[in-house]
């Protein structure tokens, strides 16, 4: 196990293309951290990286503390977990697992490597398919020989690429579980791709955003959706993602779409003179009026809904609304960047799954300005970026990681006590 | 999956199956009876051996026979040729091709051009430089000179299906194998030779079958029993006398020559169509 440096990385392919612009980034020994971001940022290719199938074009990568540059995949010690998990089809389960260990030829013991591959398979429930051939297999199961093919070694770290992703809904919820239980109880240091902003999250310690082969933002889930740096990361994260409104100022109050309010003192401070700025609120911070009060400093207002998705859990209203054309750009290129394709313009809310709000209603809805976010317009820079509190809720997320480690092994000696 | 036929279209494609099947296969049983008639009843006129004789392949295997050296060393030439020029292209067609497929170097393409080019080429307006090549460097009817020619013409084809094997094998089984602790060579043989085996054994076949079917280089290249192969050995059968025809022991020879092919195919015929790299990568 060990801590994952990278300082500083170009990848620049032999067409000039920069996948990869200069990303730096300090893995902790025994961290869950992930890497999301849209098709085409680099992360797969900063993975691959770090694992040595593709070559670095500058910069420095560092794992516990010696320089990886040069190094051969086969000597930094990592394990990978690979997208179409890359079975050996022509092997058993067993062998399959055994793989790694077999190719350091003399380093175990027949006896070992037996024992080694059966409590790997015991960790996976593999045990009834240990014989069978990977195309026998279903995909929930190939996926669990791959994983059970990482963790037979002491690798210094797991590498995953998108590990899910061709598994069905269903499965990939129960296998992301799987893999937050496994990185727990073994704390190895663990670097995670995806795509899937839930993936992200539920299983990172840590999330770096990338977009274009720039690294975005690294911090807590819980800070990158409280606190994103700008535009981009927090349209990424949340679903359904957040809503982009023009907000044009003057005289202290803020017009948007649906109305006219006081900007709390805060905001009007962060906006500084600007007369035009994108407000971003979460679909959740919506609330319909006909079930909850309007808390103090609330802003109500009506709005005409166009389509509702009740989902038992919750109920998603869309409102259609006027854009501002000076931001009209801006949010398309957005979009571009997050791959998704907006064909109108319209705002989600998010209410109680007891609302009654159904399609063609005027709704009567209220938020509390003081959860709104605040873009510049011309650099997308979250201007409500509030250093302090994200400091704040990375380091208490830090501490919970450690506490949740810490009952791990404690839990890990007790039954090794106990056995 | 296909609609069931009708009854109607069962008919008309069985009689088509049936048609085709004795188009092609009437010249060959028609070799396979006549290689068993008797000389004076080679003329007979009939399609079976009024009696059935071994007297062809008598004459053509067992010692005293009057073509025995002739064909034997013929024999031994076609089997011994052929091999060493199908292992030789085999190995080399396996080594470039996995680099043609895996790796990006400058003059690939062009590889793969000179290939094709040097396969389409026709074989006789090159057989008369050879010869007289052949006949100054010393390598006239030797091995080794039908050897050359041969590799000339298994290792394009060779080259080509083996490309196009090696770029199925999907390309993360290497790096999965190579994160796992294995050198390049150990990837490529723990991990993608066991894959490539069955297209292996495919272009194998075909390289064996294009050296053993050759006539042009057998014929030109070669002037007695030390190198000369089979299909232009039995040019030079002769009959009892003069004017006999030696058709008996050249349809006799015909017959032992295409076993050799049935078997392999038979054989092979289980790694050929075999599924192996199924389950490799999602499914």
């Amino acid at each position: 196990m060990a801590s994952i440096d990278v300082k500083n990385i170009v990848k620049e392919y032999g067409d000039g293309f920069l996948a990869v612009k200069g990303i730096s980034l300090d893995i902790a020994d025994g961290e869950f951290m992930i890497l999301v971001g849209p098709s085409g940022c680099g992360k797969s290719t900063l993975l691959r990286m770090i694992v040595g199938l593709e070559d670095i074009t500058d910069g420095e990568l560092l794992i516990g503390g010696e320089r990886m540059n040069e190094k051969a995949p086969r000597d930094r010690n990592l394990a990978m977990v690979f997208q179409n998990y890359a079975l050996y089809p022509h092997l058993t389960v067993r062998e399959n697992i055994a793989f790694p260990l077999r190719l350091h030829r003399g380093e175990f013991s027949e006896e070992e490597i037996r024992t080694r591959v059966e409590r790997a398979a015991d960790m996976l429930e593999l045990n009834d398919h240990l014989d069978r051939k990977p195309a026998n297999l279903s995909g929930g199961q190939r996926q669990r020989v791959a994983m059970g093919r990482a963790i037979v070694r002491n690798a210094q770290a797991f590498l995953f690429d998108e590990p899910l992703s061709n598994l069905d809904a269903k499965l990939r919820g129960q296998m992301r579980t799987e893999i937050a239980r496994l990185q727990r109880s073994l704390a190895t240091t663990t670097v995670y791709v995806t795509h899937d902003q839930t993936e992200a999250m539920t299983l990172g310690d840590r999330v770096a955003v990338l977009s274009a082969g720039e690294l975005q933002q690294v911090a807590s889930p819980r800070a990158l959706y409280e606190q994103p740096v700008n535009l981009f990361v927090a349209g990424f994260i949340g679903s359904p993602p957040m809503n982009f409104l023009p907000g044009e100022l003057g005289g202290g109050k803020i017009r948007l779409p649906f109305g006219e309010f006081d900007l709390p003192d805060r905001i009007a401070k962060a906006a500084g003179d600007r007369s035009l700025v994108i407000v971003g609120i979460r679909p959740e911070a919506f609330e319909d009026a006909r079930l909850t009060q309007p808390r103090d400093g609330a802003f109500q207002f009506e709005a005409g809904v166009d389509v509702t998705e009740w989902l038992g859990s919750e109920l998603y209203a869309y409102v259609p609304f006027q854009t501002h054309e000076a931001v009209e750009a801006k949010l398309a290129e957005l979009e571009r960047q997050l791959d998704s394709e907006a064909l109108r313009t319209q705002f989600v809310v998010n209410l109680d799954s007891a609302s009654r709000v159904r399609d063609g209603d005027t709704a009567s809805l209220w938020f509390d300005p003081a959860k709104m976010l605040v873009f510049d317009p011309e650099s997308t820079v979250n201007l409500t970026y509030d250093e302090t509190e994200a400091t704040r809720l990375d380091e208490e997320n830090e501490a919970d990681r450690k506490a949740s480690i810490e009952r791990a092994r404690a839990r890990a000696s007790k039954e090794g006590a106990a056995a | 999956m296909r609609a069931a036929l009708t009854a109607r279209q069962r008919f008309w494609w069985t009689v088509i199956a049936v048609v085709v099947i004795v188009f092609a296969l009437f010249p060959v049983a028609s070799i396979v009876a006549t290689s068993f008639k008797s000389s004076s009843e080679i003329n007979s006129g009939t399609f079976l051996p009024p009696h059935w004789s071994t007297e062809n392949y008598e004459q053509i295997l067992s010692s005293g026979g009057s073509a025995q050296t002739l064909f034997l060393s013929a024999l031994r030439n076609s089997i011994g040729i052929s091999l060493i020029s199908t292992l030789i292209a085999v190995v080399l067609a396996t080594l470039a091709a996995y680099a043609i497929a895996r790796l990006d170097f400058p003059g690939k393409r062009l590889i793969l051009t000179t290939a094709l080019a040097v396969s389409i080429f026709p074989v006789v307006s090159i057989v008369t430089p050879l010869f007289n090549l052949w006949r100054n460097i010393g390598l006239y009817d030797t091995w080794l000179g039908l050897i050359i020619p041969y590799l000339s013409l298994t290792l394009p084809i060779s080259i080509w299906t083996l490309a196009a094997f090696f770029r199925q094998i999907p390309w993360e089984l290497e790096q999965a194998a190579e994160v796992d602790g294995a050198t390049p060579w150990q990837a490529f043989r723990k991990a993608i030779v066991p894959l490539a085996a069955p297209g292996v054994f495919t272009t194998a076949l075909i390289a064996f079958f294009i050296a053993w079917n050759d006539f042009v280089y057998g014929i030109s290249l070669t002037s007695t029993d030390r190198a000369r192969p089979v299909p232009a050995a039995l040019a030079f059968f002769t009959g009892a006398s003069y004017f006999d025809q030696p058709t008996g022991a050249i349809s006799a020879a015909a017959v032992v020559v295409t076993v050799p092919v049935v078997i392999l195919v038979v054989l092979f015929q289980r790694q050929i169509v075999s599924g192996l790299t199924q389950g490799a990568v999602k499914g």
